[in-house]
């Protein structure tokens, strides 16, 4: 059985700024390998760049740390060459939901048997601090000389329109639900996408840990149904926020699972690898002489 | 000796493509050397298409000047092509579509009217079907069995039922039986079948074959001309060889999702053209730095930007061997003929896994598209070995306990492993990093790893191929040239070599490595230096000077989308001797 110290990098150690919500989403995902029982030569961490994508660098398994954007297309194409892999793609909300989004609608809509995480701190952190796709409205920073009117981007409502079978948001102040959340996801045979709301300590002075804590609810305490995907949408609607609050009136932040669905992955659709993965395939003898004649 | 050029035009989406295929299996089945050329606008319906198909009793390398068959479905075709008629050609038209007057032509042309949309009528065939009865009576010209043609439909037609085949036999038939009973005789070649020797293949398909060949496991294509008959050759296959094909939502996608699934330990490869190759460079430099293989190939057409997309032209070398920020190993190989595009493909997968780097075959629309004939067995008999170098098999790894994937060794290739293999646990980073793929800023590590990498081309330099000398090393001209102007090249040396004049050509494969020292060696020997090349500003001379220090004598070149033809390198040759 895999243990915490297993997973351990003893060459190297996280650089992430003391307090950053990083720490949680790392601890929640050893956690979560461990408590599924994977070996770690069988996860494979396949991440963008920012602060996020470093996660690879710290947690023993194997890691594949591409471009700003790109971890999900990686993970597709490994995903096909060895569908035996588990295969966890990380990146942040610029890597993924800037640069990468697109990537995110086509691994949905073809349900390939992968996990993203999403650490999501509403900002560029790594460049000192940019708005980001997720920014909140009417925030000001230095790359913008007035606050931003663009509305934030609701990934997770795009992700389920694309036909993604499990859609969930998890909170990196909250490792018990984030590592059962991230499980869950693991676990989920198909496209699985899990948004982390993960304070940035020294750039976002407005969604801090407080004002999370303070907003922050547990789908599950409410019993939510997640096998609607009409009731899914309502409620991946209240955040981020995309309307003004009336007077004295808080977001309300969902975390847990909006929707899963049990639907064909992208790999049981290609009859090429269902004896063997791709890499198992013998290279031996390849004849193609029988194909010569086509041309005649 | 026959050497005769057939040529059909019409309104694209008359099936000129599929039409101008089957002549040249035609002539292929009838035991000739052939090569055929297509000319087409970027649209489905309309516009111009004009299909040539040249065919000899003796080895042919290009297209030519001079028509002997014009198939008009148009005026259009005859207002655009009469001025490539050679001296005693024959004009096929309908006078019904295509208003002719006997006196616009000299008067050794023959013309062969025929009612093509009355023969149709008469069969209840669609309209669409004109090029065929134009295919059946070309051939009652100058051959006089239509049992050649009845196979070449019954073996493209097939898996389409018997009422295709049949609709298609019939009105080909009567397209052949008009043309036997009104023009018997009246066509200056006839053609007896000879003994086939040879198959029909297009550049992609060669590539496509190559890579199959090669054990590629894994490939993304986005469609693109010139490079679309390379995902086609790869799909009819895909099932029969295990091979996963995937259409990505765009280049980006595509040459990430190649560099996972060769991360995985699947032989992967992209193609495209160059704007989704402008799209892929970044990831170009993830794969270098990452040293995952992988093989890319780029099938040039005029840019920038869309340019001319259905044109040809070699505008993308100087971008291929430059592409990406940073200093990074690549390899890069321009293949010069269909034979040259298997062998370069089948080696790039060996070449990227040996030494885990990207290796780029630079093609273009020239080469993809043109078909030729080729011994089978040029290819058949060819010694291939799977070669993957340093990658890791599971019991070289199982045990080891401090595996660093980016080990420094001798040759610069570290060992392998694959993401799965216990003991082999490591990470891949796109940063600078130390043997274990970890980030890292320290000055003498970053010189060591850059040196690393860039030894690895120094190692593959030993193993690839020196670039060829043809003809007589004491000829008065050195032609140099790379990639798909090899074809038109070998075409002038032997036209010329019938005028009684000799001339050598240093054929250049690798553009990355480059051979400096046999080019040097060549151009010191050689009197005179012609750099022939497809693309404006002189792209390869370029290379040349910069990696041999020396200045050809003298360059011909071209940039207004059509290939070269040998004609025109022959009055160039001879302007210079």
């Amino acid at each position: 059985m895999t243990q915490l110290q297993d997973l351990e990098i003893t060459y190297d150690k996280p650089n992430w700024c003391p307090g950053c919500g990083d720490f949680g989403i790392w601890m929640a995902l050893k956690n979560a390998i461990v408590q599924t029982g994977l070996n770690p030569w069988e996860v494979v961490l396949v991440s963008g760049i920012g602060c996020s994508s470093k996660v690879p660098y710290w947690v023993k398994t194997y890691g594949f740390n591409g471009l700003h954007g790109r971890p999900v297309p990686v993970a597709q194409g490994l995903k096909l060459a060895n569908h035996s892999l588990n295969i966890i793609a990380i990146g942040g909300d610029g890597d993924q939901y800037g640069e990468g989004m697109s990537h995110i609608v086509h691994a949905a809509r073809r349900n390939t048997n992968i996990t993203l995480l999403v650490h999501d701190n509403q900002l560029y952190s790594l460049t000192t601090g940019q708005y980001s796709p997720t920014t909140d409205m009417g925030e000001k920073n230095k790359a913008t000389p007035v606050p931003t009117i663009e509305t934030p981007l609701n990934s997770l409502s795009v992700a389920l329109s694309a036909g993604a079978t499990f859609v969930a948001r998890g909170y990196a102040g909250d490792v018990k639900n984030l590592t059962e959340l991230i499980i869950n996801a693991v676990k989920h045979k198909g496209f699985s996408i899990v948004d982390i709301m993960q304070p940035c300590v020294t750039f976002n002075k407005k969604n801090t840990y407080a004002w999370f804590n303070e907003r922050i609810y547990r789908l599950e305490d409410e019993k939510f149904d997640f096998n609607s995907k009409e009731k899914a949408f309502s409620r991946i609607e209240e955040w981020p926020l995309r309307k003004s609050l009336k007077e004295g009136e808080k977001e309300r932040i969902p975390i847990g699972i909006f929707y899963k669905e049990e639907r064909p992955t992208w790999e049981d659709g290609i009859p090429q690898i269902v004896q063997a993965p791709l890499v198992k395939q013998s290279l031996e003898n390849i004849d193609i002489n029988p194909l010569l004649d086509e041309f005649k | 000796m026959i050497d005769i050029q057939w040529l059909i035009g019409g309104e694209a989406g008359y099936g000129i493509m599929t039409t101008g295929v089957m002549m040249s299996k035609v002539f292929t089945r009838l035991g000739l050397s052939v090569y055929d050329y297509v000319e087409y606008p970027s649209l489905i319906r309309g516009g111009h298409n004009a299909y040539y198909v040249r065919a000899s009793e003796e080895t042919i390398f290009s297209q030519k000047r001079k028509v002997e068959i014009l198939v008009a479905l148009n005026r259009e075709t005859i207002d655009k092509h009469k001025d490539e008629l050679s001296e005693k050609a024959a004009v096929v038209y309908d006078p019904e579509i295509t208003k002719v007057d006997p006196n616009e032509f000299s008067k050794e042309i023959i013309l062969v009217p025929i009612p093509f949309l009355d023969l149709i009528k008469q069969l209840n065939a669609d309209r669409l079907m004109i090029n065929t009865v134009g295919v059946g009576a070309s051939l009652a010209l100058f051959h006089s069995d239509f049992e050649i043609l009845n196979g070449i439909l019954q073996d493209a037609f097939g898996k389409k039922g018997e009422k295709i085949i049949s609709e298609n036999v019939n009105t080909s038939k009567a397209g052949f039986d008009f043309v036997k009973k009104n023009f018997s005789g009246k066509f200056s070649i006839s053609l007896e079948k000879k003994p086939q020797k040879s198959i029909l293949l297009s550049g992609a398909e060669s590539v496509g074959l190559g890579a199959i060949k090669a054990g590629i496991k894994f490939a993304a294509i986005y469609p693109m001309t010139p490079i679309n008959n390379i995902q086609s050759t790869l799909v009819s296959n895909a099932l029969k060889y295990n091979i996963v094909i995937k259409e990505p939502e765009d280049e980006i996608s595509g040459i990430n999702m190649a560099i996972g699934a060769s991360y995985g330990g699947a032989r992967s490869m992209v193609a495209t053209s160059g704007g989704g190759f402008a799209l892929m460079v970044e990831s170009l430099g993830l794969a270098s730095q990452t040293e995952t293989p992988i093989v890319f190939i780029e099938g040039m057409r005029p840019g920038p930007a869309t340019g001319f997309p259905t044109w040809t032209e070699q505008g993308d070398l100087q971008f291929v061997l430059h592409a990406a920020h940073g200093d990074f190993p690549r390899i890069v190989m321009a293949p010069g003929d269909i034979l040259e595009a298997f062998e370069c493909t089948v080696r790039a997968f060996n070449l990227a896994e040996k030494y885990q780097l990207p290796v780029i075959v630079l093609v273009d629309k020239y080469l993809m598209e043109g078909h030729g004939t080729i011994d089978k067995y040029q290819i058949s008999n060819i010694k291939y070995q799977i070669e993957r170098g340093k990658t890791l098999k599971d019991e070289e790894i199982s045990t080891q306990t401090d595996y660093k994937r980016y080990s420094f060794t001798d040759d610069g290739v570290s060992p392998r492993s694959l993401p799965g293999q216990k003991g082999g646990i490591a990470l891949s980073g796109t940063d600078e990093h130390d043997e274990r793929g970890h980030y890292n800023e320290d000055a003498e590590n970053r010189v060591r790893m850059m040196d690393k990498r860039f030894k690895k081309l120094e190692s593959a330099m030993s193993e690839i191929p020196k670039p060829q000398l043809f003809g007589d090393k004491e000829a008065p001209l050195t032609i140099i040239s790379f990639g798909s102007t090899k074809m038109t090249i070998m075409q002038a040396i032997s036209d010329l070599k019938k005028q009684g004049i000799n001339i050598n050509y240093l054929h250049v494969i690798y553009m990355s490595p480059f051979p400096s020292e046999t080019v040097s060696e060549i151009m010191k020997n050689s009197k005179k230096t012609l750099v022939i090349e497809n693309n404006k500003t002189g792209q390869f001379e370029s290379l040349i000077c910069e990696k041999t220090s020396l200045v050809p004598s003298d360059h011909f070149r071209k940039y207004d989308g059509r290939p070269f033809y040998p004609e025109e390198i022959v009055d160039k040759v001879k302007q210079l001797i």
